[in-house]
């Protein structure tokens, strides 16, 4: 039981930095917090897709004209390599637009900025009302 | 020349666009952009018409990028369903640039208007991308490529109203989520058969049966695209995104994104995975055929209750997308290809309503509410004119392309023993009816503000009119978009069924 459990350790710990990760997503009102919760779910993804590469006693897939060789599988790798390009692309999209909120509402609290546009939004749609009022008489 | 042309078409529609979108940075000049940009749009279309034309000739085009054989190498694979949503994004690229051209000045700063029309062409080469690959972690990076680029131009809108920037960045997390649970999908179906392309895994999956991996792989893939395709109740990001971003971008996106989701959602649950499974003819069942439902009342409800048209017609997006959900969760041969009529023929009709709605916002140069469009159907004549048209194709009145499509799907309905679900699609068309008659009763029937002094520019209204023209067009004779969806549908059910 305890070797079986423990023979999947990685697993475990991709589905602790899963969780960890999808946690801060959805539990943290900060927008910054936010996007370090994106990584962390990104980066538990990456670990999954390494441990399917790994075959054990596997070699890096060199090729050494030894025919016995076993070699582990570097297809996970690839594409782990393509998926940590996007990862990258998603939190500097992510970390702009957190600045470029900052700068505009000079908060990055979830709270603060929902306030604002609650605001914003009745407001709106209050004047225009009242526009429209003055203009019938 | 013409040769080689056909013999790469499934990889020229989707570098036309990419390649195009680093050019046009480059270009100062935003009249020479948006030339640029609708010269690339109009040759994507014309290769996928010609693409059309082949897949009709040969049933399906592999394509083998680099001339790395599948499966072991990517394919591009485009067959009689595939190529629907190639077309519908390529027609509405199209159209949605040529309505650009006035339009996108008037909302974003002239020093980033060839970095938006980039964007723009980077995420339709992202979506047409996402329908030609058959290759599941291809589809990955496409599904980042126009995600991704169209974050950015929704975030465009920020220059004018700020609350841009927060749905961008919702809509940013969101998809992010939606693409990491796809990947994590992928990545146990390949631990557990050892391939990567589409076609290749449904036959290994074909000869495993009960595996747990196999089951959590396809709930977290079908969960993946479902955030991305908006299905209720993951519609969250939705209609902020849609009324916050660009005029011209929302009319791009509410016509396209979603669209391109949808068809991979019906990839996976009939092509990749056996609708005969149970793991399949359970999701369908117990899981989305209610969700589709609720998604057709809550959209609608929630359409009723809203000022802000912009939004509405994002609510209302919601709820058909639950139409075809739904037509797809029925599950039998007439309904799937319900399911990818009303696909095509609600990216018409949502366009056109969009670009009917961002023009008269144009004019008035105010936040689009119920109350700022009083009396405005009088000041602008064709617009207000394709607007009623477009909103009678929403509803579903015969003559209109909508109407086809509810046919269809109720057709289907009811000949898979659902009468109860053909009664319910009535219903919330009947409903849809409320919200579009509250629009279109402040156009005409509410007095006018002032008198507002109003030149409608042909620039802006003739791509409004095309778009009508094609909500009648497919209305009155609709045996292309219903036979090319019929070949789809038997194409993914398999024939025997």
């Amino acid at each position: 039981m305890i070797s079986s459990t423990l023979g999947v350790w990685n697993y475990w710990i991709v589905f602790f930095l899963m969780m960890i990760g999808l946690f801060l997503v959805i539990g943290r009102k900060n927008l910054l917090k936010k996007i370090v919760g994106l990584t962390i779910f990104q980066t538990s993804v990456f670990l999954l897709y390494i441990t399917f590469g790994k075959i054990q006693g596997g070699t890096p897939p060199i090729l050494n004209n030894i025919n016995e060789t076993v070699y582990s599988n570097p297809l996970p790798h690839v594409l782990i390599l393509t998926a940590i390009v996007v990862g990258v692309a998603t939190t500097a999209l992510g970390l702009s637009l957190v600045l470029r909120i900052n700068s505009e509402y000079g908060s990055i609290e979830e709270e603060d900025i929902s306030a604002e546009d609650l605001i914003d939004y009745h407001d709106l749609i209050e004047t225009s009302k009242k526009i429209s009022v003055k203009f019938k008489k | 020349m013409i040769d080689i042309i056909i013999k790469n078409l499934p990889i020229l529609v989707v570098l036309t666009p990419l390649m195009m979108s680093l050019i046009v940075v480059l270009i100062s000049n935003n009249f020479l952009s948006w030339l640029l940009t609708l010269f690339t749009t109009l040759i994507t279309l014309i290769f996928s018409l010609l693409l059309y034309q082949e897949v009709y000739l040969h049933t399906a085009i592999s394509y083998a990028l680099g001339n790395w054989v599948p499966p072991l190498g990517i394919e591009y694979l485009i067959d009689k369903v595939s190529i629907i949503p190639i077309i519908i994004i390529a027609l509405i690229s199209f159209l949605a640039t040529f309505f650009a051209s006035k339009i996108m000045p008037a909302e974003i700063n002239n020093s980033s208007i060839s970095k938006v029309y980039s964007l723009w062409l980077l995420a339709i080469a992202g979506l047409i991308g996402l329908v030609t690959t058959g290759d599941a972690f291809n589809l990955f990076v496409f599904l980042e490529i126009s995600s991704l680029a169209s974050v950015a131009l929704v975030a465009m809108g920020g220059q004018k109203d700020k609350q841009a920037l927060v749905a961008a960045y919702n809509y940013l997390i969101l998809g992010a989520i939606g693409a990491t649970f796809y990947v994590i999908g992928v990545g146990l179906l390949y631990g557990i058969t050892g391939t990567l392309n589409l076609a290749d895994l449904s036959n290994r999956i074909a000869e495993i049966s009960d595996n747990k991996a196999l089951i959590a792989g396809f709930g977290f893939m079908v969960i993946g695209i479902m955030l991305k395709a908006a299905v209720f109740p993951l519609h969250i990001w939705l209609p902020r995104a849609y009324a916050y971003a660009p005029s011209a971008v929302s009319v791009l996106l509410a016509a396209t994104a979603t669209k391109a989701s949808l068809y991979i959602l019906a990839r996976i649950l009939f092509s990749v995975f056996d609708i005969s499974d149970n793991l399949v003819t359970y999701t369908l069942q117990y899981i989305i055929l209610p969700l589709s439902i609720l998604a057709m009342f809550a959209g609608t409800i929630m359409a009723i209750y809203e000022k802000d048209i912009k939004r509405l017609l994002a609510h209302s997006s919601i709820a058909q997308i639950g139409y075809i959900t739904l037509a797809f969760a029925i599950g039998t041969k007439a309904s799937v290809a319900a399911g990818f009529i009303h696909l095509f023929n609600h990216a018409l009709i949502k366009g056109a309503l969009f670009m009917a709605i961002t023009s008269m916002g144009f004019y008035i140069n105010k936040r689009i509410t119920i109350n700022n469009l009083s009396g405005l159907g009088r000041a602008m004549p064709i617009t207000f004119v394709c607007f009623v048209i477009c909103s009678l194709s929403l509803a579903g009145i015969p003559l209109t392309a909508g109407f086809i499509s509810k046919l269809y799907i109720i057709k289907a309905s009811i000949s898979a023993d659902g009468i109860w679900i053909a009664f319910l699609i009535l219903a919330s068309s009947a409903l849809s009816v409320v919200y579009l008659w509250k629009m279109i009763e402040a156009l005409w029937f509410h007095e006018s503000p002032k008198e507002p002094n109003i030149k409608e520019k042909p620039e802006i209204y003739i791509a409004l009119l095309m778009i009508t023209f094609l909500n009648i067009y497919f209305g009155l004779d609709a045996s292309i978009v219903v036979n090319s969806s019929f070949e789809a549908a038997n194409q993914l059910l398999g024939v025997q069924k």
